[in-house]
């Protein structure tokens, strides 16, 4: 939006004003994106290293930060293996298909009051589409791979996600009954009051953690790729660029979905207390560093909690979290009713 | 200009797909045809300013139903030259059904073209000022909310027929019992034994 009105100030038409604003505002999204997942991945190892009382990368750049940089170079240069007897076409789309729609979810998150690319009014449902796309990519790689182990990977995931798909989809609705709104942005504005965190929301922010650890296929939840029995899962065939992508799809995921945790409960780009210091800082700081915390939670999860088993993972998505969230859908819609008068308009 | 451009676009992918969903020899690739075609209509759905039901097509049927399609269709082993051979006998039936179709699509389509008032009212504008997600909540929850609710019971009670049908008693398998496991203390679950040398316990 900043960048249209700056280019029709500079005088140029609208429409060729919008083409240039926009496309620099995802050229700017695309490059902060992948930087940011450069060193959320640092992040991630130097957490998990310290609680296992380790330094984690420590040798490329002052404290290992170039450590993301250097792995990338590497994978780069490697050679592309293409299994006898894969599906080659289908093998080569699963990454691609893995990282563009990591990516193209986060054309409509608002990073700060107005950043956003695209602000459509069904952005939650977009956001819900896309990511429940995310299943595509591993379903196709473990299939086209021919092999064994991939399958396997990907038949578990395929499961995995749908079911935890289902309960994310109910605190989505708990969130946007309260919010009155599908607006990403109007989500934020609606916290404007308290975030939703501590609200009668916060049992859907615990269940949208868990259900988010699952759809990404983060620890405890990363049957689809458990080392000790399926290798790599799904990226077992994998190699080079092309696994890459898929890492980089996944971590983008990860961000996504810590992203909306910071959209839909901790109010976004607002800051926790609308007084003197906290407001002078711009929004997007505030969105980056919830992004950051909530991220930090993935990383210590990742460290600390052991494997599920299968049928367990099966059970909280289906017995315990499909049930509860759809109560407390009921119970919102209750107390929403009781407490205001229906939105005219 | 670019709407046309980006309909035509929409609307040929489409076109093709649904095609090779079935001329496409693999099974697999058929479905992942299928999706392409489900997206390009989400995308014609876009640009007919319904975004509610092009969300709501990927959702449901991309982000689900073709899920648990391709979930059975990868699990299949079928062999590709023996489906193939039932083509002719079913040749005949699906011409029919697709004429069928043609034909009512022609007078549809007709009926628009020649005389566009009749049909004009049929279709109910959005009202100024009301997004359409919310325009189709008033129609579904508010107006027709009983009919909607006969059609989920419906849905429901097939749901639990297809459970029921499926469904039989297994014997001889051991089930979990979560709080059983979950209330396994550390006395009933480790015992500390005093093992003499060479005799075993």
């Amino acid at each position: 939006m900043i960048l249209i009105d700056f280019f029709s100030w500079l005088g140029l038409p609208y429409e060729v004003s919008w083409t240039i604003g926009t496309a620099a505002m995802i050229l700017a999204l695309v490059v902060g994106l992948l930087l940011t997942c450069a060193f959320i991945l640092l992040l991630d190892r130097k957490v998990w290293a310290s609680v296992a009382l380790r330094k984690g990368p420590n040798v490329v750049g002052p404290f290992g930060l170039l450590q993301s940089f250097a792995d990338f170079i590497k994978f780069v240069a490697k050679e592309v293996i293409i299994p006898a007897g894969a599906n080659k076409v289908i093998f080569a789309l699963a990454p691609l298909i893995s990282f563009v729609l990591a990516a193209i979810a986060w054309a409509v998150i608002p990073v700060a009051e107005g950043w956003v690319v695209s602000d459509i009014n069904v952005g939650i449902l977009y956001l819900f589409a896309i990511s429940s796309l995310g299943v595509y990519g591993i379903i196709m790689g473990g299939w086209a791979s021919n092999s064994k182990y991939p399958f396997l990977g990907s038949l578990r995931s395929a499961a995995q996600m749908v079911s935890y798909e289902v309960s994310i989809g109910f605190v989505l609705i708990t969130v946007l009954l309260t919010a009155g709104t599908l607006n990403l942005s109007k989500i934020v504005e609606a916290q404007a009051q308290g975030w939703f965190l501590v609200s009668h929301l916060f049992p859907m922010a615990v269940v949208f953690f868990i259900s988010a650890l699952a759809e990404t296929n983060r620890p405890p939840f990363d049957l689809p790729e458990a080392e000790s029995e399926l290798v790599a899962g799904y990226q077992v065939e994998y190699s080079s660029t092309w696994y890459l992508l898929f890492m980089v799809g996944e971590y983008l995921n990860i961000m996504l979905m810590c992203a909306m945790v910071t959209i839909l409960f901790l109010g976004g780009w607002l800051p926790p207390l609308d007084i003197a210091p906290f407001n002078w800082v711009h929004g997007f700081f505030w969105f980056f560093i919830k992004l950051w915390a909530v991220f930090f939670l993935f990383a210590m999860t990742k460290a600390f909690v052991p494997r599920y088993r299968y049928d367990q993972l099966m059970r909280i998505g289906w017995k315990l979290f499909l049930p509860f969230s759809l109560v407390w859908v009921v119970l919102t819609a209750a107390y929403m009713l009781a407490t205001q008068q229906p939105a005219a308009g | 200009m670019l709407m046309a451009l980006a309909f035509y676009l929409f609307a040929a992918v489409l076109t093709v797909a649904a095609v090779m969903v079935i001329a496409a020899r693999n099974p697999v690739h058929s479905v992942l045809f299928l999706i392409l075609a489900f997206f390009n209509a989400a995308g014609l759905f876009v640009l007919l300013g319904a975004e509610f039901l092009a969300m709501t097509l990927v959702i449901v049927y991309v982000g689900a139903v073709a899920v648990l399609f391709l979930f059975v269709v990868m699990m299949l082993d079928i062999d590709f030259t023996e489906l193939r051979e039932g083509f002719l006998n079913y040749a005949p039936i699906g011409g029919l059904i697709g004429g069928v179709l043609l034909i009512e699509l022609v007078l549809f389509l007709g009926g628009m073209m020649v005389a566009p008032a009749s049909s004009a009212p049929r279709a109910s504008p959005v009202r100024e000022g009301v997004s359409n997600t919310q325009a189709l909540g008033e129609v579904i929850y508010t107006q027709y909310i009983f009919v909607f609710q006969a059609a989920g019971m419906i849905l429901l009670i097939a749901m639990i027929g297809a459970i029921v049908l499926t469904l039989r008693e297994r014997t001889g398998v051991r089930r979990q019992n979560v709080a059983a496991q979950v209330g396994r203390t550390r006395a009933q679950a480790v015992e500390n034994v005093d093992i003499k040398p060479g005799a075993g316990i």
